[in-house]
């Protein structure tokens, strides 16, 4: 099996321009939704209390967010996770000044509301009983009554985040960012020229920035795992620039007739079958994480999976024409023979 | 030709030995166990134990199945779970006979049922996060601004007692947020207790100020000293908090530093959010201090006091039991000269009590205090979360040597048993707030194990079958290097005892992913070598030389954002990181090495080779299909 059979170099520079017109309007379209719309980040960099619970049988959500806000959580957020019966609740972080008491009571306190929910809808039935689990903690309380006749919400998770830990997540990962990036440049430096540092770097920022934009626009949760996939799939697709920029060097030593141009071209053809299957295999097990993974993972592998198509393009049709614009040429690789030649544009 | 020196291939045999043993404890799982630890410093964990704890499981007819010693715990393996509550309950008996006053911790907890042989050469299950096991993590953050007025409080009661010995006259000593100020009447007193601090108390910045008649002397921490209380502080936060979570039998409390001024703490398994946060955040302090009687007495200031103007040096306090009272705010006795505390009942009114032991300078300053003065009244506090309680204030009947003080005032016994557990868990020397908590429910962990691994399965088949496909013979190759990553990974994780979380499994996941790259590359090069007409051993040689280069450079890229991502990342982030590096750096050695030792055992040796199992190559010109 072959899937490529590529008799002559594609003329990938002659659409140069085009390439780069259609990313700098998908960058663009990126930057416009993260302005307008902005991400919605998860309460770690936020600050604020989440639950997950879980209920035997689908609860209302109108009850529930009822009980909410008469028990003085205005602004909290209940909504479905993954099936009609667990729900997620957010809580904003207190607005300051407002109970300083205990900040980290609220995950109880939530609970303690839903648990009249259901001590009002089974009214009658036996408040008294009701009364008594309310007092225990519900997590992992093994339900020894009769689960038919109350549908009590099992507590699955609860996280709370203070706002002071949310700011330094904020920077921490800003800091990340800036330090993966000068890494990347550095490195490419040293081994290329500042032209491939340069032209990677741009083309895979935008990269990022167009994944961010994705989040912004259809408002997925930017949580810090999301994070960590935006940085892993940076260093990952500069790999494929760092992949072409390895046949550039190595045509332009190599084949002393080509023009900058052809010599893109040849590079570019030459790893695309393999620039296709890799990406196509990790591809694959994102894939399995974002069927199998579950909710836990799903942000993650749509950020994946988002990095990985976007750097196949940015990284090989965007890079390449970026190094060329950059005025790459062939005496930049021989050290040899110093002729100063005009950059073939 | 294509053939590897025998070290080599000895080399991986090794790598690949070393990845099945330090694997395989992953697959045996866990069994229910009961694990014994000491809660005071004073007894051992030694033989003694082991056999007490094996005598108890005897007389109850219970068999462990496996009965271990560590440095600081017992562990004793148990069939099942109703066994592990019977044998928990058992020994507890036999170990605690007074529960009230506790030396050993039982906790259920699980064990790896690997056998003994791959523990002793510490082939250890991976360390599973929270996020996977269940179980509650606390960030909390140390107040260390409130650890300094502490010891600025306390300094002054020394200095008190400093000057009052060497019989120099002050006429107040008093805090004033980060300085203690003395006041003089005159210069000459100034001058003497210049000296005298400056030889005695070398932690102290010392600055005269000159306020109209009144001559001040003002003491402030040196910067040393205060960075230096600081460090104090956090360690003997997170001492108490050993000794707090040791009441609460945990079996494997994690509690560490983080940054400066930050304690992480993850207790698996705990589900009791509520009663662990009790226990954690309670900052429970005890102070003596004297009653301004003459205030307290006088019903108008006591009215005044009500609404919130106090006499200059005084709190206001509501005793139990309702009667109002003004304290000092001078701290004649802090809870740190404390060195043992227990709930019991007064001798005489058969009232619940908590009897306090002093060490010997608590107990010289009592003795002292006492005798000076008999006939008022003393207050003790205990403080929670800054607020301060008055516990009791008994009038002082005589002078109270020995060091040996009950506390009693209309409390219950199971109040008593509270304040004494944590007066004897002894005090957080900085007040301390939760500042992040995630509790994961065992199911949810259980659910999270499960999804991580069958992600990680059906995208390795994916790639197995395709690259099998493609690239035939060479795919094989790939895909058993692969595997070979995989087991490499594991065991170093297993090995490391790195805490793989939820971020972590998908890390490997994509470790595999993006590792399968360098042979993608490695194949492509040998196909395009057989392209450009070389023969299969020359293609094969230069395929891997050629391919080297570039997988270098690849890796280097990712394994910058990896290293980045540890060094600022904290929890989900840093379980990602560290196996997303640990995988970068194992998928090289397999993906070259393994698979180029594989290759070299299948088709290095044959002299005439016809043609290399890479799938189709097609070459442009000769068209053949």
């Amino acid at each position: 099996m072959e899937f490529f059979r590529i008799k002559k170099d594609i003329p990938f520079m002659r659409h140069a321009l085009v390439f780069n017109i259609i990313s700098l309007i998908t960058f663009l379209l990126a930057v416009f939704f993260l302005v307008s719309r902005g991400l919605n980040f998860s309460i770690e960099f936020t600050g604020g209390t989440l639950l997950e619970v879980s209920y035997p049988s689908a609860p209302a959500l109108e009850r529930l967010r009822q009980q909410l806000d008469t028990d003085g959580f205005k602004d909290a957020q209940v909504q479905n996770f993954g099936s009609s019966r667990d729900v997620l609740i957010r809580v904003p972080p207190a607005k300051s000044g407002q109970q300083d008491v205990s900040l980290s009571k609220v995950g109880e306190r939530v609970m303690a509301s839903l648990l009249k929910v259901i001590q009002s809808d089974g009214a009658g039935e036996a408040p008294h009983r009701l009364e008594s689990i309310a007092g225990k903690s519900p997590l992992g309380a093994t339900e020894t009554e009769d689960n038919a006749v109350v549908n009590k919400p099992e507590l699955k998770r609860v996280e709370f985040v203070g706002p002071q830990v949310g700011k330094e997540l904020a920077t921490d990962g800003a800091l990340a960012l800036l330090l993966v990036i000068l890494g990347i440049m550095a490195y490419l430096a040293l081994r290329f020229e500042w032209r491939f540092a340069v032209a990677a770097i741009i083309a895979n920022l935008h990269d990022v920035v167009i994944i961010l934009g994705f989040f912004a626009f259809f408002q997925w949760e930017f949580s810090l795992p999301v994070l960590a996939a935006v940085l892993a799939v940076l260093g990952y697709s500069v790999n494929e620039s760092v992949v072409v920029f390895d046949r550039v060097r190595e045509t332009f030593k190599k084949k002393r007739g080509f023009t900058t141009p052809q010599v893109l071209d040849h590079a570019i053809t030459s790893t695309i079958s393999r620039t296709i299957i890799t990406h196509g295999s990790t591809q694959m097990m994102v894939t399995s994480m974002l069927i199998f993974g579950g909710t836990a993972l799903h942000y993650f592998a749509l950020a994946l999976t988002i990095g990985i198509l976007f750097g196949i393009y940015s990284s090989v049709l965007v890079a390449s024409p970026l190094v060329m614009w950059l005025g790459v040429s062939r005496d930049q690789f021989i050290k040899a023979k110093v002729e100063k030649q005009e950059a073939v544009v | 030709m294509n053939r590897y020196p025998l070290w080599k291939n000895i080399l991986v045999l090794i790598a690949v030995v070393f990845g099945l043993v330090y694997t395989i404890p992953n697959f045996f799982g866990e069994a229910p166990a009961v694990q014994v630890t000491s809660v005071k410093v004073t007894i051992k964990v030694d033989a003694e134990l082991l056999s007490a704890v094996d005598a108890a499981l005897q007389d109850a007819a219970i068999k462990p199945t496996a009965l271990t010693m560590d440095s600081n715990s017992v562990r004793a393996r148990l069939a099942d779970t109703d066994t592990q509550l019977r044998a928990k309950d058992i020994i507890e008996k036999a170990l605690n006979p007074d529960p009230a006053n506790a030396s050993y911790s039982v906790a259920l907890n699980l064990v790896s049922n690997s056998p003994a042989w791959l523990t002793s050469i510490h082939a250890l299950p991976m360390y599973l996060g929270l996020d996977l096991r269940g179980g509650v993590h606390f960030l909390l953050q140390v107040d260390m601004k409130g650890a300094l007025t502490k010891r600025l409080d306390s300094i002054s009661a020394d200095l008190r007692s400093l000057l009052r010995e060497k019989s120099i006259r002050h006429s107040g000593i008093d805090r004033d947020k980060q300085s203690v100020v003395i006041h003089f009447r005159d210069a000459d007193m100034r001058n003497q207790a210049r000296a005298l601090l400056a030889d005695s108390q070398p932690d102290l910045a010392l600055a005269e100020i000159q306020d109209g008649a009144e001559f001040k002397l003002v003491a402030t921490l040196k910067p040393e000293a205060g960075q230096r209380i600081q460090e104090y502080a956090l360690k003997q936060n997170i001492v108490t908090l050993h000794n707090r979570i040791n009441e609460l039998g945990v079996a494997e409390p994690v509690i560490q530093q983080q940054g400066a001024d930050r304690v992480v703490v993850q207790l698996p398994g705990v589900q009791d959010t509520a009663k662990a946060k009790d226990i954690l955040g309670r900052t429970a302090t005890l102070e003596v201090r004297m009653v301004d009687d003459e205030a307290s007495n006088n019903p108008s200031i006591m009215e005044r006091a009500a609404r919130g103007q106090l006499p200059v040096g005084t709190e206001y306090y509501v005793e139990r039991g309702g009667r109002p009272l003004l304290v000092k705010k001078q701290v004649v006795l802090t809870g740190e000269r404390l060195t043992d505390a227990q709930p019991g009942f007064d001798g005489e009114t058969q009232e619940a009590a908590v009897h306090l032991t002093l060490d010997a300078a608590g107990a010289r300053i009592f003795r002292d205090i006492t005798r000076e003065s008999v006939g008022r009244r003393m207050a003790i506090l205990l403080i929670e979360k800054g607020k301060g309680e008055v516990v009791t204030a008994p009038v002082i009947r005589s002078e109270i040597g020995g060091g040996r003080v009950q506390i009693s005032g209309r409390m219950t016994t199971n109040e008593a048993a509270d304040v004494a557990l944590l007066l004897r868990a002894g005090s957080l020397a900085a007040p301390m707030e939760i500042i992040e908590e995630r509790t994961i429910g065992p199911s949810l962990g259980a659910d999270n194990i499960a999804k991580g691994f069958r992600a990680t399965l059906w995208g390795f088949i994916a790639i197995a079958v395709f690259m099998v496909a493609y690239y035939l013979m060479f795919g094989v190759v790939s895909v058993i290097a692969l595997s070979a990553n995989l087991l490499l990974l594991v065991a170093l994780l297993s090995l490391l005892q790195a805490t793989l979380t939820l971020p972590g499994i998908a890390a490997i996941a994509l470790a595999l992913g993006m590792a399968i790259d360098s042979n993608v590359l490695i194949n492509e090069r040998i196909r395009e070598e057989l392209r450009g007409g070389s023969t299969p051993q020359a293609a094969i040689t230069a395929g891997y030389d050629r391919a080297w280069a570039t997988i270098v450079d690849s890796n280097v890229t990712t394994l910058i954002a990896g290293i980045s991502l540890l060094i600022f990342g904290s929890g989900a982030v840093r379980g990602f990181a560290v196996v997303h590096c640990l995988g970068i750096l194992t998928s090289i050695f397999s993906s070259v090495v393994v698979s180029r030792a594989l290759v070299n055992l299948i088709y290095g040796h044959r002299r005439k080779l016809e043609g290399l199992s890479i799938g189709q190559v097609w070459k442009p010109g000769n068209s053949k299909a």
